[in-house]
């Protein structure tokens, strides 16, 4: 980080009201992301915060950058041709479970794939919060809403599987309450080349309260969030007694006394297949239980932009500047008299 | 043999003004290629000429049977012709099912040449033919010539190294070399072109040159082929010309309109017939810095042009009427954020899947009102297959200019029929760009929606410019600061003030100029592709002694400033359209206008004598 006593938070609000319920998760990542950019020093016409529509969305109108509150569902589809048009820029999309998954799953999955450099922090709340109250694609079976007063039937999606099926080169998760680590999960996102996934967990305290309480209380949390950190053993629990180890039916829990440190599983985001980081993604399939927190997966591939920045540039050393007398003719032409 | 010496001792060829000759066969046999090949040799001839290619959705509907017919329709002609003709002079047809799908639309006395090879039982069967057309009389109103072009094919292509199924392959060759010795055209463009396509080594190319001069050597050696007609190159204005293709000459008049208003084209689109040829035509000229994007759906190709233009790019879309569907959410955001934009609309039959490869016109409202909410948006259209260049340049001036979202309309018939085009000048198009906003506007702040007084337009402040962070969206805003605003009387305001500003852009394009006939009865109104119906249709009337005249709208909204005095000036207004009368209810609610509606709706263009037996039908009930 650079140039770090250039900015204040106060540099990156507006003078618009923040308008989320008191007590909304959102605040609290809002006051991350600003914080982060001004310690980075960064160049307020330089980031462009594009979202879609649900509370989350409502974002860019607090952040004093460039930024597009867009259409339900399609904020990767316009931060892409953003991020196409002008590779200078870092392009964010703010979106949440609803609004990416759901409405926008089509557009998330192929950002992803493309390796766009656009940088996706997705609020999960697991639920619909602007529409008051409705199950969400990431809603637990049963769960009981206003449009599910019977409890809900659809299987949910775990957003970090999601990203890693679709080869996604950079997926992390964090938690809305857990500042420094969120802010080092965003940074880490804005340094990957190419499109970065970062699920945030982020609590809706009017409709569906207490959601990831047991990764926030203070009595549940060490045993059960587990931080993924590169390099290290995979281990969690007040004194780092239990242990993560990858077999052949994939990821499990153990108790480290039992099979000794050795056995525990070193994190490797590198790794070039995914299938490590997807069995991760599968010890927790929503906020039950142990989770992992961190960053599953960060691997090199070229961005789609820099790809695309290279064609036009190798076309325009093999072909020349477009002549346009040339392209009219290119059908061959006769003259008449 | 010398295509001179050999003919010498000939009958000459019979002079002829025009001629229209359609192609037609299975949907694998290749009549598009031996069209286009007739077409450009024609061209290079210097007749003018119009094309009509006509086909089915399916890649390769089963062979043989009458959905698997695919035609290639060319009117060459030694004088300026308007369309690909009415109806075919000489019909070349391949099989049984070709000759049936097409032997109702040929002249009564005209020619008709049959591949006899595939007129045999299981063919004739799948056609739904009892007995072989060739021998009862069925064709007695015909002059039929019949050729076994797979046998002579197979002879031709022996030598060449081309085995098993390419050796038939060669047969729409063959077809083409008869052809061009009946109508004097020379083999050496197409000898050339396969060459060039597929190298002077190769097999394909060698047997396909084969069949081609045994095409043409047959015609010379069979009595029956020794009538033959001779088409003058036609007097077209001085210049040079090159022959184009509707979507072709829209996708450079987007390169062209880009460069005028000094931006980069970034084209997203998602493939869809008949559009797709644009996104292939850009996709080659990177080199001209066009960026293009084959988006993952319809919506995303719309967001993704949207997110370029926010980002300073030209942002373009190009669809069918169905993507245009998906994208509508999109189009009201670039309405409410004012950015610049353009949406192509290549019309096709419908509604639904509808008939993708067929032309229709019926996609006009919903260019106009297919949004949510008070959305007006500048609508063009292109007339022509060569207007296509044009209309993007004047989409691309509007769309800049206005801040605005600009749809411009073409169809199927467009899209893939040619025409010769006497290239313009591109360096007199001259500079129509706006600049960017690069300072601050109010004191030291940025109003992102303090608009210029005489064009209503905002700034266009670009991400990466210092100073001028602002945030846009979708919803209301308020006026100047774009802030979120739920204000009653706001909304209304800016309601009116984007209505105001795409009204006001009638202002900033020409008059209509009326064609035809000085104080006529009847005046002709119509738009996009039925252009040349419209006008020949026009001209034969006036010809026959009635009095009609002709005006043609490029601009569907607003209206030329003009229009409501032309409309008034005539007795009669006729409204021509492939819909079910869609401008006619525009131009009704609009001026209060009695215009008769004249529809069709059978995925087929105009023909210009059903436009002059309306007009003779008008002015004779009138009378």
């Amino acid at each position: 980080m650079t140039d770090t006593a250039r900015f204040e938070r106060a540099d990156f609000q507006t003078d618009q009201e923040v308008r989320w319920c008191p007590g909304c998760g959102d605040y609290t990542i809002l006051a991350t992301v600003q914080n982060y950019l001004a310690a980075l020093g960064a160049d307020r016409e330089k980031h462009v915060f594009i979202s879609g529509i649900g509370c989350s969305s409502r974002f860019p109108y607090y952040m004093n950058t460039y930024g597009m509150h867009s259409i339900h569902g399609r904020a990767p589809a316009v931060a892409s041709g953003v991020a196409a048009a002008n590779p200078d820029l870092t392009v964010w999309v703010v979106t949440g479970d609803g609004d990416a998954l759901s409405i926008g799953g089509n557009h998330l999955i192929h950002a992803l794939r493309r390796n766009i450099n656009i940088k996706i922090l997705m609020f999960n709340n697991q639920i619909y919060g602007l529409t008051k109250g409705q199950y969400s694609p990431t809603s637990e079976v049963g769960k009981r809403t206003k449009s599910s007063p019977f409890g809900s039937l659809d299987y949910p999606f775990n957003p970090v599987s999601l990203a890693l099926g679709a080869e996604a080169t950079f997926v992390a998760r964090t938690i809305d309450m857990d500042r420094k680590h969120s802010a080092e999960i965003i940074d880490a996102a804005y340094r990957h080349e190419g499109a970065a996934f970062v699920e945030i967990y982020q609590n809706c305290n009017v409709f569906n309260d207490k959601a990831f309480a047991i990764l926030t209380g203070r009595e549940e949390r060490e045993d059960n969030r587990i931080y993924l950190e590169h390099g290290k053993p995979i281990v969690f629990g007040k004194n780092g007694e239990h242990g993560v180890v990858i077999g052949p039916t994939g990821a499990r829990i153990v108790d480290v006394a039992s099979v000794g440190i050795d056995a525990v599983q070193v994190h490797d985001a590198t790794q070039a297949e995914p299938e490590v980081a997807f069995a991760l993604s599968r010890l927790a399939h929503g906020p039950s239980g142990p989770t992992p927190i961190g960053v599953f997966r960060a691997v090199v591939r070229p961005s789609y932009n820099r790809l695309m920045q290279e064609q036009l540039a190798e076309a325009q050393a093999q072909k020349g500047p477009g002549d346009l007398k040339a392209l009219l003719r290119s059908g061959g032409s006769w003259t008449t008299n | 043999m010398s295509e001179d010496t050999a003919t010498q001792d000939l009958p000459a060829p019979e002079k002829v003004d025009r001629v229209v000759i359609r192609f037609a066969g299975d949907s694998g046999d290749g009549m598009q290629l031996a069209g286009n090949q007739f077409t450009a040799s024609s061209a290079l001839f210097g007749n003018d000429l119009a094309t009509l290619p006509n086909f089915p959705a399916e890649i390769r509907a089963p062979a043989g049977t009458l959905p698997g017919v695919s035609s290639f329709q060319v009117h060459i002609a030694d004088w300026d012709i308007l369309t690909p003709g009415d109806n075919p002079d000489c019909l070349i047809a391949m099989n049984p099912a070709a000759l049936r799908a097409n032997l109702g639309d040929v002249e009564k006395g005209g020619l008709v040449i049959i591949n006899s090879d595939a007129f045999e039982e299981r063919n004739l069967a799948k056609a739904g033919y009892d007995i072989s057309p060739l021998d009862d009389d069925s064709l007695a109103a015909y002059h039929v010539m019949a050729a076994p072009m797979e046998d002579l094919t197979k002879e031709a292509v022996k030598d060449t190294g081309v085995k098993g199924r390419l050796v038939l392959r060669s047969k729409n060759f063959f077809a083409l070399g008869l052809v061009s010795w009946m109508y004097g055209r020379s083999l050496e463009p197409v000898a050339a072109w396969l060459t060039d396509k597929f190298g002077a080594e190769s097999p394909v190319a060698a047997a396909n040159v084969a069949a081609l001069h045994a095409g043409y050597n047959f015609g010379i050696t069979t009595e029956e082929f020794h009538h033959r007609f001779e088409i003058q190159p036609a007097p077209l204005p001085a210049g040079e010309y090159t022959n184009v293709t509707g979507n072709q000459a829209l996708a450079w008049g987007l390169i062209v309109g880009a460069q005028a208003v000094k931006l980069p084209l970034f084209y997203g689109s998602y493939p869809i017939t008949p559009a797709s040829s644009i996104l292939e035509e850009l996709a080659r000229h990177k080199n001209f810095g066009v960026r293009t994007f084959q988006a993952e759906d319809e919506i995303a190709a719309a967001g993704i042009a949207l997110g370029a233009s926010f980002a300073g790019h030209l942002g373009v879309t190009g669809t069918s009427g169905p993507g245009i569907a998906l994208k509508s959410e999109t189009i009201s955001l670039a309405l409410m954020t004012e950015l610049p934009m353009v949406i192509v609309n290549v019309q096709r039959a419908g509604p639904s899947t509808g008939m993708p490869t067929k032309v229709e016109q019926a996609d006009l409202l919903m260019a106009l009102f297919g949004r949510h909410g008070e959305s007006p948006l500048p609508v063009v259209a292109a007339a022509t297959p060569s207007d296509a260049f044009a209309t993007a340049i004047e989409a691309t001036r509007i769309a800049v200019k206005y801040m605005t979202p600009v749809i411009l309309m073409s169809d199927g018939y467009i899209a893939n029929s040619s025409e010769p085009w006497l290239l313009p000048d591109v360096d007199a198009i001259g500079d129509l760009s706006v600049p960017f906003a690069m300072t601050a506007n109010n004191g030291d702040g940025f109003l992102p929606y303090l608009r210029d007084p005489e064009t209503l337009a905002r700034p266009w402040a670009v991400p990466g410019t210092p100073g001028l962070e602002h945030r846009l969206g979708g919803l209301e805003k308020e006026e100047l600061t774009g802030n979120v605003s739920y204000d009653p009387v706001n909304h209304e305001r800016m309601t009116i003030v984007r209505e105001d500003k795409v009204n006001r852009i009638a202002r900033d394009i020409p008059d209509l100029e009326t064609h035809g006939a000085d104080g006529a009865d009847l005046l002709v109104i119509g738009w996009g592709s039925t252009y040349g119906a419209l006008r020949a249709g026009v001209n034969r009337a006036n010809g026959a002694g009635l009095k009609a005249a002709h005006i043609h709208l490029r601009h569907l909204h607003p209206f030329p400033a003009n229009l409501e005095d032309v409309l008034r000036s005539h007795e009669l207004v006729l409204v021509p359209e492939l819909n079910r009368g869609q401008l006619s209810k525009l131009l009704r609610a609009d001026f209060l206008i009695d215009a008769i509606s004249y529809p069709k709706i059978q995925g087929t263009p105009f023909k210009a004598n059903e436009i002059e037996t309306k007009i003779h039908e008008l002015l004779r009930s009138d009378r």
